[in-house]
């Protein structure tokens, strides 16, 4: 065998279980793709966050705390094997909105969920002065925001390249560039690429985002992801205005202004459009009057990777054992446990505890 | 994209977007078979970079400047016409098929149009050197810009590179009462002597070769040192720069100043035709990206055309032909000429614009770019925005992070800031070729995105209907 | 003290108008390119540098480069894409004192 374990895919998803295979002594061999490919990793909006996640699914909104709860821990033991400030902000975050009906629903729809925690769901609603003492720069077209105190945002880039570093200083090997064509398991698994060349492997966790549904059903997954698109905004970097990130802005540790993001079914298109950018800034400028002088310097769309119910997926080939699935769309969040817990699942062939909720078996009509 | 709002002036047939010879030279032949036209264009007024304030200099001083630009002076009439819609100031900053945003003093705009000519013209080849990002070290086209629209010259500048460009700014200065103090080359005598095995391309532009001859010849009377074979250029400086140094001639030089000029060729501006979706490819020969098109101009995206030193550099009146061909070419696609009638008109400007090409592939091997600047030391920025350097590139690139430029953007912020990649983007390509002992051909360009020009988030948020929401799938979970 | 200009003005016959840079009183040709104008006053630095803090004056002219940008009013402009007004209030641009230092 090259290597005990193969990983298709070198996002977050796949580098996080990555560094957590490696912790446990497993060698570990990273395939990524061309420069090309739609990496969610390298467009993604960069919040830690809890808020509005699971409100049908209280495991996924509990799985999303949990990791929420880890990130400090990771982002340190991240920060000091790379050196790389990942600007972790875990201070609480906003959800904005423009009427008394939109916050009335999500209130009620925490209330729900608090209960089904057990009363584990740290929010407070902001109105008035209260909201523009929290946010003095939010105008006055927002009747008021959502505070979850387990929500914060990180530089998702610094991430990326923490996370590819830490990978690569443990000894994987990793390799870019490369598309895997099949897979097939004659013995362990091979994995050939397109250019040929050939890489064996124990067992092989399938994290490609997009790219899964195609090797996931050669694998004997059902593997049903598709694609949503965010077109995202960025300023030039303006003094500090945002204290906190909300769902419709957060401003960078450089200090430009991130706004994002748009949720679209438009297949597998990454292209921004005007509709879609005077949309998101419309919002902005309604949300915080001051952004409307502000230059914007950039701005790209990127595909979610999404399952029909929005929940990761976590899962072994019934058919080919030894054959892992990992999905989500909240890559940057779920980091932590990806790093932390989904390892010991990957390596020991025990259930994973409490989170056969992800497994495939929910898709089955 | 897809969303284009009707403007209130109504479609058009044609609506190009840069008014230097390319742009005009369309223009006036669209409007002459026929077609309604806008021409939009950032600056006051007509003329590019290369004409640049043609309608005032030309008369102010067009000594200095030299015939060949007051030339430009015909083609900056003709496009005062009743069927062209001149929108100066106006910055364009998203282009799809069948529309063209713009942003100028009233606000945002747009042009809905049957056809799209890109005619955004050419760049001075970034040269990055130690020392390339101090105050007082600009191109040698910026000095030119400043004497066509400013009248105002440095008074002893030294100029390093390679090129026509070089001889011909030079003697602008000295024209102009502001002789410089030194041309420093890069190109070697062999170079030269290479390139005579092109002198059917050479013959082809005598015209050019004359007044180049002539252009030395000046500098010469006037005492004008010229340095060549020059290499090891760095330029020093506290906060501002302040000295040249080089070899020449097996020794160490050093040429105090306060202005440096910098020039080594020109290469296709290729910003808008890549935020545009249209395919590029590398041209070895002139060692930078163009678009891809066929002889009208026509790219591999239906109704986006391009046309002049974008699309391939030609020169002015390489470029001011190619408008007309691309004008005749839109026409035909249109209905409005016969095929044999775009044919007959175009058959004398092809021929003629055949012969601009050959010259240009005498100059590209008798002034190559300057090898030192094409894979810069590690200690040099070339990211200027972002403050990368090769060296950081190289490190990125050595320990596997990225296999092509997109990647290498996302780990080291390089083409992130305010320009957009224009100045690095080919420098990365480049590095990346490099480290994988590949040609740039085989390695992609960075993905460009709108905004093209600066726009404020208050004044693209004036385009959004509420009306009309994007169509949106559940915002949580 | 505005410093030495390093550059010629071949034109006399010009209409000059009052705008302050910097806080410092300048005169400049009406309806003259912006970046060209401050240059040929001895203006040299229009920005500095986040990263290394380094001074960056004009170096393409043609919109290229991004490095002649100025704040006219609140807003971020590219001064060689600028005509001269009378009366405009320019700053150099600083992107750290634009910016702030990051989230912690």
């Amino acid at each position: 065998m090259d290597t005990d374990i193969a990983i298709v895919g070198g996002g977050l998803v796949g580098l996080a279980v990555a560094w957590g295979l490696l912790k446990l002594g497993q060698r570990v061999t990273v395939i990524d793709g061309a420069d090309t490919t739609l990496s969610a990793s390298r467009g993604n909006f960069g919040l830690v966050w809890v808020q509005g996640k699971g409100t049908r699914a209280p495991a996924y909104a509990r799985w999303s705390q949990h990791a929420a709860g880890l990130w400090s821990g990771f982002a340190s033991e991240l920060q000091d094997a790379t050196g790389i400030d990942l600007e972790l902000q875990q201070d609480g975050g906003l959800d904005l909105h423009f009427s008394e009906d939109s916050l009335q629903e999500w209130v009620s729809k925490y209330e729900g969920l608090r209960d089904a925690l057990g009363g584990d769901y740290p929010y407070e609603v902001l109105r008035g002065d209260d909201l523009r003492r929290e946010e003095p720069e939010i105008g006055p077209k927002v009747v008021g925001g959502i505070l979850h105190q387990q929500d914060g945002h990180v530089n998702p880039l610094r991430l990326l390249r923490a996370l590819d570093g830490v990978v690569r200083n443990n000894g994987a090997r990793v390799m870019t560039g490369a598309n895997v064509e099949t897979i097939t398991k004659p013995d362990g698994f091979r994995l050939t690429l397109e250019d040929g060349a050939t890489v064996t492997a124990g067992k092989v966790v399938l994290a490609a985002g997009l790219g899964s549904a195609k090797l996931g059903r050669e694998l004997g997954f059902l593997a049903p992801v598709t694609p949503e698109r965010g077109q995202i905004l960025i300023t030039e970097k303006l003094p500090k205005l945002i204290r906190r990130p909300s769902l419709i802005a957060r401003q960078v540790g450089s200090g430009g202004v991130q706004i994002g993001a748009t949720n679209e079914t438009v297949g597998l298109n990454d292209d921004v459009t005007i509709k879609g950018i005077a949309q998101l800034a419309s919002e902005a400028v309604a949300a915080y009057p001051i952004l409307a002088q502000a230059q914007l310097l950039r701005s790209w769309g990127a595909l979610r990777v999404m399952t029909p119910d929005g929940l990761p997926i976590y899962a072994e080939s019934e058919t080919m054992p030894g054959a892992y699935l990992i999905t989500c769309h909240s890559g940057v969040t779920l980091a932590s446990t990806h790093a932390l817990l989904l390892p010991a699942w990957l390596v020991k062939n025990s259930k994973l505890r409490d989170l056969e909720v992800f497994g495939e078996t929910r898709f089955a009509v | 994209m897809t969303n284009c709002k009707m403007d209130t002036m109504g479609r058009v047939n044609l609506a190009i977007v840069g008014a230097g010879p390319a742009g005009m030279a369309a223009a006036r032949q669209a409007v002459d078979v026929g077609l309604k036209v806008v021409l939009l264009d950032e600056q006051p007024r007509v003329g590019g970079q290369i004409y640049r304030n043609v309608t005032r200099a030309a008369y102010s001083h067009g000594e200095a400047l030299g015939q060949d630009y007051v030339s430009g002076l015909k083609l900056a009439e003709a496009v005062q016409h009743r069927q062209i819609t001149h929108k100066s100031k106006a910055a364009v900053w998203s282009i799809e098929p069948g529309c063209v945003h713009y942003r100028d003093q009233s606000g945002m705009g747009v042009v809905n149009a049957d056809h799209v000519l890109l005619a955004t013209g050419a760049i001075e080849r970034p040269m990055p050197l130690k020392g390339w990002t101090l105050p007082g070290v600009m191109t040698a086209g910026a000095a030119q810009i400043m004497l066509k629209q400013s009248a105002v010259a440095p008074r002893q500048a030294v100029l390093v590179g390679s090129g026509p460009l070089l001889y011909l700014v030079a003697v602008q200065l000295l024209r102009a009462g502001c002789p410089p103090s030194a041309l420093v080359e890069t190109q070697l005598g062999r170079d030269k002597r290479r390139a005579i095995q092109y002198w059917r391309g050479a013959l082809a532009g005598w015209r050019y070769l004359r007044q180049g001859l002539d252009l030395m010849i000046e500098l010469r009377n006037a005492g004008i040192r010229r340095f060549e074979g020059a290499h090891d250029l760095v330029l020093l400086g506290e906060n501002r720069v302040e000295s040249v140094h080089f070899r020449s001639g097996g020794r160490l030089r050093e040429i105090g100043c306060d202005t440096v000029l910098l020039h080594h060729g020109v290469i296709p501006n290729i910003h808008a035709t890549k935020a545009a979706g249209i395919g590029h490819h590398w041209s070895p020969r002139r060692q930078a990206f163009a678009p891809n098109v066929d002889q009208w101009g026509q790219s591999d995206i239906n109704q986006l055309w391009i046309a002049g030193d974008n699309a391939g550099i030609t020169g002015a009146v390489g470029s001011a032909l190619s408008g007309s061909i691309a004008a005749l070419g839109i026409a035909g696609a249109l209905g409005s000429l016969t095929q044999s009638e775009r044919d007959m008109r175009a058959r004398p400007l092809l021929a003629k614009r055949a012969k601009e090409f050959k010259f240009r592939s005498f100059i590209e091997r008798a002034f190559p770019p300057y090898k030192q600047a094409l894979l810069p030391d590690d200690s040099v920025p070339i990211c200027r925005c972002e403050e990368v350097t090769a060296g950081e590139i190289r490190s990125a690139l050595a320990h596997g992070q990225g296999a092509g430029p997109n990647q290498i953007k996302a780990y080291t912020r390089v083409g992130m800031g305010r320009c957009q990649g224009r100045i690095c983007g080919t420098t990365v390509s480049r590095l990346i070729a490099e480290a994988q002992g590949t040609s740039v051909g085989e390695i992609e360009h960075f993905k460009i995105r709108p905004p093209l020009r600066p726009v404020t988030l208050g004044a693209l948020a004036s385009l959004h209907d509420p009306e009309d929401p994007l169509e949106q799938v559940g915002i949580h979970d | 003290m505005k410093p030495d200009s390093r550059f010629e003005r071949l034109e006399q016959d010009v209409v000059l108008v009052p705008v302050r840079f910097d806080g410092q009183d300048y005169a400049l040709p009406e309806g003259a390119n912006l970046a060209a104008a401050l240059m040929a006053e001895g203006v040299d630095v229009f920005r500095k540098t986040r990263r290394h803090r380094e001074w960056r004056g004009p170096y393409c002219l043609m919109g290229v480069c991004f490095e002649c940008i100025v704040k006219i009013g609140d807003e971020t402009r590219q001064a060689c894409l600028e005509e001269v007004q009378a009366g405009m209030e320019i700053m150099r641009h600083d992107e750290l004192q634009d910016g702030h230092n990051g989230a912690r």
